[in-house]
C-alpha cells in the first residue's frame, strides 16, 4: 500500500509505532493522574507497564480507548488516526481491544456466545438483530477456542468457569475482534503458577501478529514476556529499556521501595 | 412453532392462552345465554383485560428481565396508547353523545370549543388511530430514550426520571386546556368499527384480539431474544462496559429495545380501553407502572411468559381481594412483593425451574 493512497481514515504504521501518545495531561480534581506523558507503542511489539499503584497505567488505557478524555494532548492511532475524536465503540471497531483489570465476562451467556459476541462483523442494531453464523465465523470461533484452551466448556455459562479461565475467555474475545493492538490489563492477577505459565505462553504465541501491552504488577511474569519495558511512575515515563535495564536503574530501586 | 414451545412450561401457558383466545369467545357466540359454556360479558371482558395487562407485563419483561433498564413509566406508554384508542372511540360517537354534536366530544362543547383541535384531526379514520397507538408511545420512547441513555443515565437515576416523566404526563392530562377531557378522561365509547362497544359479540371479539396479539407479541419478543441482539442486550444488562469495548453501541441497542418495549406497552393500552371503557389520567400515575414492576418480578423476569403468569395472577388477586376487602389490597401487594423478593428472587417461575433442574 502506498502512503499517498491512504485514507484518512486507514491505519498508516509505515513509520514504525502504531499507537502515538504525546504530551498527554490528565488531572482529577486536582489530581495528575498522568503528567505530560508520551509513548510509542510500535507495531507487532509486546509491551510491558509496569509502575507502582496510582502510577497512572489503568488512567493510560482509558484515554487510549475513549473512556477518559485527556486535559490535553494527542493520541493517534498510526499516523492518522486521531483516537481523541472516537467513541469507546469506534475505537474498539477501529482495532484496539482491551482486557480489563477484573475479568469481565457475559456470565449468562456460554463460552461460545461469549465469542459470538466479540466476533468481528457489523456491531449495528439491525445488523445484529438479524445475524447468521457462516461456517468461515464458526472455524474462527473454534480456532479460538482451541487456542485459550476452552474447547470444552464452550456450551457451559461463563460464569462457572474458574477466574483464570475467564481470563482467558477474555483475552479470547480480544483475539475475535481481530485486534492490530491488544491492551491487556493484569492478565494474570489470582492465577496459580502454571495458569501464570500458560497465559505467558499465550501472549508470546500472539506476539509479532498484533502489538500487544500488558499492565502487570508480577515482576516474574513480566521478566518471561517482555523484550521492553515501560516504568510509570507519577503519570509520565520514568524509564524504558529492557527488564535488566530497568530493574537496575536506581530511579526504579527508589520508586519501589521507597526513600 | 419453536420459539413457543422451547421449554414446556412457556408451551403450555401459550396453549392455555390460545384456548382462551380461541374457546371461550367461540362458546359465547355460539351457545345461547343460559348454557353452561356460555360465559359472561364481565368475564369475558375481565378475561381481555387481564391479557392486556400481560402483554403489558411482557412488554416491561424486554427491558427490565433483558436488558437491565428499571423503567418505572411503563405506564405512560400504555396509557398514552390507550388514549389513542379513546380518541378514536370518541369521534365514533358522532351525534348520540349528549350535546349532539357531531364534530366535537361532549367535553369539548362544555369548555366551549369551536373546532377540534389539529391533535384531534384524523382520529376518526381506525387505521390513523392504530397507527398512533404505536407510533406516539414509540416516538416518546425515542426522544425520552435518546436523551437518557445518550448521556449514559442508567440505575436508580434512570429509574427516577422515567417515574417523573409518567408523573409530568399525569398532571399534564389532568388539565382540561390539553384537550383530552381532563380528570375525566375518555369515555361513553359507543362502537368500535360498527360494532356496539357493549355487545357480547364485540367483547369476545376484543379477548380474541387480544389473545392472538399477546401470543404474536410473544413470539416476536422471543424471536427477538434468541437472536444475536438478545444476547447483546443481556449483555448489556451484566457487564455494559464490556459491551461497548466490544465495539457496540451500546445506547442504540437499549434504545431499540425501549421503543419496541413502549410500542408493545402503546397497543396493550389500546385493547384495554374499550374493554374497560375508560381512559382517564389516573392510568398514568406513578403507582400503576409500579405496579407494572411487582407483576413481572412476582412472574419472574428475564423470561417472557414470566411476566404473562405475574400479571394475570396479580390482577387476578386484585379483583377478589378489591371485591372483598378493598382497604387490605396494597398491604396484600406489598407484602407479597417482599416476599417473593427475598425467598423467590426468580419469581414464580423460579420455584418450578429450579425444580425441573433437579429432576
Amino acid at each position: 500500500m502506498s502512503g499517498l493512497a491512504l485514507k484518512p481514515d486507514e491505519l498508516d504504521v509505515s513509520h514504525g509505532p502504531i499507537l502515538y501518545l504525546e504530551g498527554i495531561n490528565l488531572s482529577f480534581d486536582g489530581f495528575k493522574a498522568l503528567n505530560n506523558l508520551s509513548l510509542y507503542i510500535d507495531a507487532g511489539e509486546l509491551r510491558c507497564v509496569i509502575g507502582p499503584n496510582g502510577a497512572g497505567k489503568t488512567t493510560m488505557m482509558d484515554v487510549i480507548t475513549g473512556k477518559t478524555r485527556p486535559d490535553s494532548g494527542s493520541v493517534f492511532f498510526g499516523q492518522t488516526i486521531d483516537l481523541l475524536k472516537m467513541d469507546e465503540a469506534a475505537v474498539a471497531r477501529a482495532g484496539i481491544c482491551r482486557k480489563f483489570q477484573k475479568p469481565t465476562v457475559f456470565e449468562a451467556l456460554s463460552v461460545f456466545e461469549n465469542l459470538e459476541l466479540a466476533l468481528a462483523v457489523d456491531k449495528t442494531v439491525w445488523k445484529t438483530l438479524f445475524a447468521k453464523l457462516n461456517g468461515i465465523q464458526r472455524d474462527r470461533i473454534d480456532e479460538v477456542l482451541a487456542i485459550i484452551g476452552l474447547t470444552e466448556q464452550r456450551s457451559r455459562p461463563a460464569g462457572v468457569l474458574s477466574h483464570g479461565q475467564k481470563q482467558w475467555l477474555e483475552i479470547g474475545m480480544l483475539l475475535m475482534q481481530d485486534p492490530k493492538v491488544m491492551l491487556v490489563d493484569e492478565p494474570v492477577a489470582g492465577m496459580t503458577h502454571q495458569e501464570i505459565e500458560r497465559t505467558a505462553e499465550l501472549l508470546l504465541s500472539l506476539r509479532g501478529e498484533r502489538s500487544i501491552v500488558v499492565v502487570e504488577h508480577d515482576m516474574e511474569f513480566v521478566r518471561t514476556i517482555a523484550s521492553r519495558v515501560t516504568v510509570l511512575h507519577e503519570g509520565s515515563v520514568l524509564t524504558e529499556g529492557t527488564m535488566d535495564e530497568v530493574q537496575n536503574d536506581p530511579r526504579v530501586i527508589q520508586v519501589y521501595l521507597g526513600g | 412453532m419453536n420459539l413457543f414451545f422451547q421449554d414446556k412450561l412457556a408451551g403450555s401457558l401459550m396453549a392455555v392462552i390460545a384456548c382462551i383466545t380461541v374457546f371461550i369467545p367461540l362458546f359465547n357466540l355460539l351457545t345461547p345465554v343460559d348454557s353452561v359454556l356460555h360465559f359472561s360479558a364481565y368475564t369475558v371482558s375481565l378475561l381481555g383485560k387481564y391479557l392486556t395487562f400481560a402483554l403489558l407485563g411482557l412488554s416491561l419483561d424486554l427491558v427490565w428481565g433483558y436488558c437491565g433498564i428499571l423503567a418505572l413509566g411503563q405506564g405512560a406508554f400504555f396509557a398514552l396508547g390507550g388514549y389513542a384508542m379513546g380518541m378514536y372511540l370518541m369521534r365514533q360517537i358522532g351525534t348520540r353523545g349528549v350535546y349532539g354534536n357531531a364534530e366535537l366530544p361532549d367535553f369539548m362543547v362544555f369548555l366551549n370549543w369551536k373546532e377540534l383541535p389539529w391533535f384531534w384531526q384524523g382520529f376518526n379514520h381506525f387505521g390513523f388511530a392504530m397507527l398512533m397507538v404505536v407510533l406516539v408511545p414509540g416516538l416518546l420512547a425515542l426522544v425520552f430514550g435518546w436523551l437518557a441513555f445518550r448521556s449514559r443515565v442508567t440505575g436508580v437515576y434512570l429509574s427516577i426520571i422515567t417515574q417523573a416523566l409518567t408523573y409530568a404526563l399525569l398532571l399534564a392530562f389532568f388539565r382540561n386546556e390539553m384537550g383530552f377531557g381532563g380528570n375525566n378522561g375518555l369515555t361513553d365509547f359507543k362502537e368500535l368499527l360498527g360494532f356496539n362497544i357493549q355487545s357480547e359479540g364485540l367483547r369476545s371479539l376484543l379477548l380474541m384480539a387480544t389473545g392472538l396479539i399477546l401470543l404474536l407479541a410473544f413470539g416476536v419478543s422471543r424471536w427477538v431474544m434468541n437472536s444475536k441482539l438478545g444476547r447483546v442486550v443481556t449483555a448489556v444488562r451484566d457487564q455494559e462496559m464490556r459491551v461497548r469495548f466490544l465495539g457496540y453501541r451500546v445506547e442504540h441497542f437499549k434504545l431499540w429495545i425501549f421503543v419496541f418495549s413502549a410500542m408493545l406497552a402503546g397497543i396493550a393500552g389500546a385493547l384495554y380501553v374499550p374493554q374497560v371503557g375508560i381512559i382517564n389520567p389516573s392510568e398514568f400515575s406513578p403507582l400503576n407502572s409500579l405496579e407494572i414492576v411487582i407483576w413481572v418480578a412476582i412472574g419472574g423476569r428475564g423470561t417472557l411468559y414470566g411476566a404473562i403468569i405475574g400479571a394475570v395472577l396479580v390482577n387476578y388477586a386484585k379483583s377478589l381481594l378489591t371485591g372483598w376487602a378493598p382497604e387490605i389490597w396494597l398491604f396484600f401487594l406489598g407484602t407479597t412483593f417482599i416476599l417473593v423478593t427475598v425467598f423467590l428472587p426468580n419469581g414464580i417461575l423460579g420455584l418450578f425451574r429450579s425444580q425441573e433442574q433437579k429432576l
